[in-house]
């Protein structure tokens, strides 16, 4: 049996961060990508409203939501705004291993302060000669008495400059590829030879902060490795797991969000002395867009029920990333479109979120990644 | 303190409103329902007045269908302690409206030491309950309230009046604060409280249950229509200055014949 319908709470979550999205964020999504500060007023807001960290356990202060919860909650927040999203979503992303892996001291530790004020934490897996070959990375973790010490460089860290916790994937040897990859806690970011980078400027997402992230020496204690050495890869793909849905969720909202746009504007611009909504060319246009955003939303909750489900869901989740954000991008573009000059000016939202919108093909895994993904799941078959 | 709201739940600004089949009533199948906004600063003002009594208790009731209950969940997910519905699929007057209230709240067991409702339901505009209520209940009332600040159970209003003036009252409890906007910004429900929400109690009564009848039926609605279209508005080309005197003189001819304006 199939059933589509959201429960009635799921509903009123939607609609809370739906409403949390269209008043406090849109309106202010325009200023935040001009000048490509942190909006911490509106970040701390969602915090406090239970719309961040959603991975966290009730046992460890968090809220108890289903994966499929979080699709939801995504969805809105992207709609919103994809940058401030982001910045959101990367909590998500860099809590995730310790929640999956983590021991009960490491998640009361870890965890639990992100329930009690709003914290930032930084996913520091991709590295700047390692991106799609992430376990190719080079950043290394040696055993030193009871530290590990951890050297190597990061690059594009989602929140760098204002994490109070970073989540580094290092390794023995870069010779045993994914076999010697490990994850490790910072929690301290005085600690000496951590360094982080400039702020980079980037076409979208410019609310949300990416650095490169430098570690010479950087001294962790023991207790803070999540499972053990060599565990890292299994640690890193189960995350994604989880994040690759929220990613393809953000696609969704930011597509839906794109869409509304374009649906009203088509209804009151006028053209050939009538709204361009009467015309076929622009109808056939937006029933694309539309077919486009629901399916992605389909594929979304699939990939998240599975979770739920106690199931794998490696290959739905690319299916659902790499659905969503190529489709973003093609209603992004289309939304533009219709708003025609006036979509390619930054005085009407479309533009931004096009620009917003070419990152999700790229980061998380990129659509062709994606797609490598899926190959190797269906061939792996018998 | 026992704290009351009454809150409607009207269709969503946005919805396009139709009349039904046979012109009794609106369509409503394809109506998407919210908290009408007005009683949104009513249960922020609620809220507001508990946090300032310790031990008070916030019950939110509403008069109206059980299928769509999503403006008391609402409430309770803001923090509202616990529900009343009193189920009614029929289309009820502000009489009927304002005795199942006051049935609902006597019903309850608490007496009501201040109850918030909104100024006016942006549905049907009809602005009585309040006063019917307050009349039914013999307790004071203060409408369009913008201003409220609560010692010792008495409470002291400001109430906008033409031109922007503002009245102030000092009222007693208990007593009816029917709120307008500029008086709170309404909280969120938060995910928490949209989670515990479900474990409040949420009592359900059908309208013989708190005392209403169709004998206390003051108005029946006969007919509901769309006002009728607006024609389009009329364009006149006087680019040229050879047209624009006998353009001028058709415009104020039009003015004075057919709109009936000077």
């Amino acid at each position: 049996m199939v059933n589509f319908d959201l429960s009635s709470e799921q509903k009123e979550i939607k609609e809370m961060a739906m409403k949390f999205a269209k008043n406090e964020m849109m309106p202010k999504a325009g200023e935040f990508d001009e000048s490509g500060k942190m909006p911490m007023d509106i970040l701390t807001k969602a915090w406090e409203l239970g719309l961040v960290n959603t991975c966290i356990p009730p046992e460890f202060g968090g809220t108890g939501f289903s994966t499929l919860d979080s699709m939801i909650i995504t969805e809105a927040l992207a709609y919103g705004c994809l940058g401030m999203n982001t910045t959101l979503m990367a909590n998500d992303l860099a809590l995730l291993p310790i929640a999956l892996g983590g021991n009960d001291e490491q998640k009361k530790r870890f965890l639990t302060p992100f329930t009690e004020s709003y914290k930032i934490a930084s996913f520091c897996l991709t590295e700047p000669g390692n991106g799609s070959d992430a376990a190719g990375l080079k950043t290394t973790i040696k055993e030193d008495g009871d530290h590990y010490v951890i050297n190597g460089q990061k690059m594009w860290i989602t929140n760098a400059g204002y994490a109070d916790l970073f989540v580094i994937y290092c390794t023995t040897d870069p010779a045993l590829k994914h076999k010697g990859i490990s994850c490790i806690v910072l929690d301290d970011k005085n600690v000496a030879g951590l360094e982080i980078g400039a702020k980079e400027k980037k076409m979208g997402h410019r609310s949300s902060d990416t650095r490169a992230v430098t570690f010479t020496n950087v001294r962790i204690p023991k207790e803070n490795l999540i499972g053990n050495l060599g565990d890292g890869w299994n640690l890193a793909k189960m995350t994604l797991d989880h994040s690759r849905p929220m990613v393809a969720a953000s696609a969704v909202g930011g597509a839906q969000c794109a869409l509304d746009h374009a649906v009203k504007y088509a209804k009151e611009r006028v053209q050939f002395n009538k709204p361009i909504a009467g015309h076929q060319a622009i109808q056939l246009m937006v029933a694309d867009m539309a077919m486009k955003v629901e399916a992605s939303r389909l594929l979304v909750y699939k990939a998240a029920w599975l979770l739920d489900q106690g199931k794998s869901n490696t290959e739905l989740a690319s299916y659902a990333k790499a659905f969503a954000a190529d489709k973003f991008m093609e209603v992004a573009t289309d939304a533009v479109q219709i708003f025609g000059g006036y979509g390619y000016s930054s005085e009407y939202p479309v533009e931004k979120i096009m620009r917003d919108a070419k990152l999700i093909q790229i980061y998380e895994g990129t659509s062709q990644i994606q797609r490598l993904v899926i190959a190797k799941e269906i061939f792996s078959r018998s | 303190m026992n704290i009351f709201v009454c809150i409607k739940q009207v269709p969503d600004t946005e919805t396009k409103i139709t009349p039904n089949g046979d012109g009794t009533y609106i369509e409503t199948s394809s109506i998407k329902w919210i908290m009408n906004p007005y009683d949104e600063f009513a249960v922020e003002q609620a809220l507001l007045t508990k946090q300032a009594n310790s031990g008070s208790t916030v019950t939110v009731v509403r008069v109206g269908g059980v299928k769509d209950t999503e403006a008391l969940r609402t409430a309770l997910a803001m923090g509202a302690d616990d529900a009343i519905l009193v189920e009614s699929d029929d289309n009820l007057d502000s009489f009927m409206t304002a005795k199942a209230l006051k049935g609902a709240i006597e019903k309850s067991g608490k007496s009501a030491d201040v109850i918030f409702t909104g100024k006016q339901a942006i549905d049907d505009d009809c602005l009585q309950v309040p006063q019917l209520l307050a009349g039914m209940l013999n307790i004071p009332s203060v409408s369009v309230v913008v201003g409220c600040e609560e010692a010792s159970g008495a409470f002291t209003l400001k109430r906008e009046v033409e031109g922007g003036a503002l009245e102030v009252y000092e009222v007693k409890s208990p007593a009816l604060i029917a709120c307008n906007k500029g008086l709170n910004t309404p909280r969120y429900a938060s995910l928490p409280g949209i989670m515990k929400a479900k474990r409040k109690p949420l009592a359900q009564h059908s309208l013989a249950d708190v005392g209403v009848s169709d004998a206390d039926r003051r108005v029946k609605y006969s007919n509901f229509q769309l006002p009728p279209e607006k024609p389009a508005g009329k364009k006149f080309e006087a680019m040229d200055e050879a047209v624009q005197a006998s353009v001028v003189a058709e415009v104020v001819g039009l003015l004075r014949n057919e709109a009936k304006v000077i």
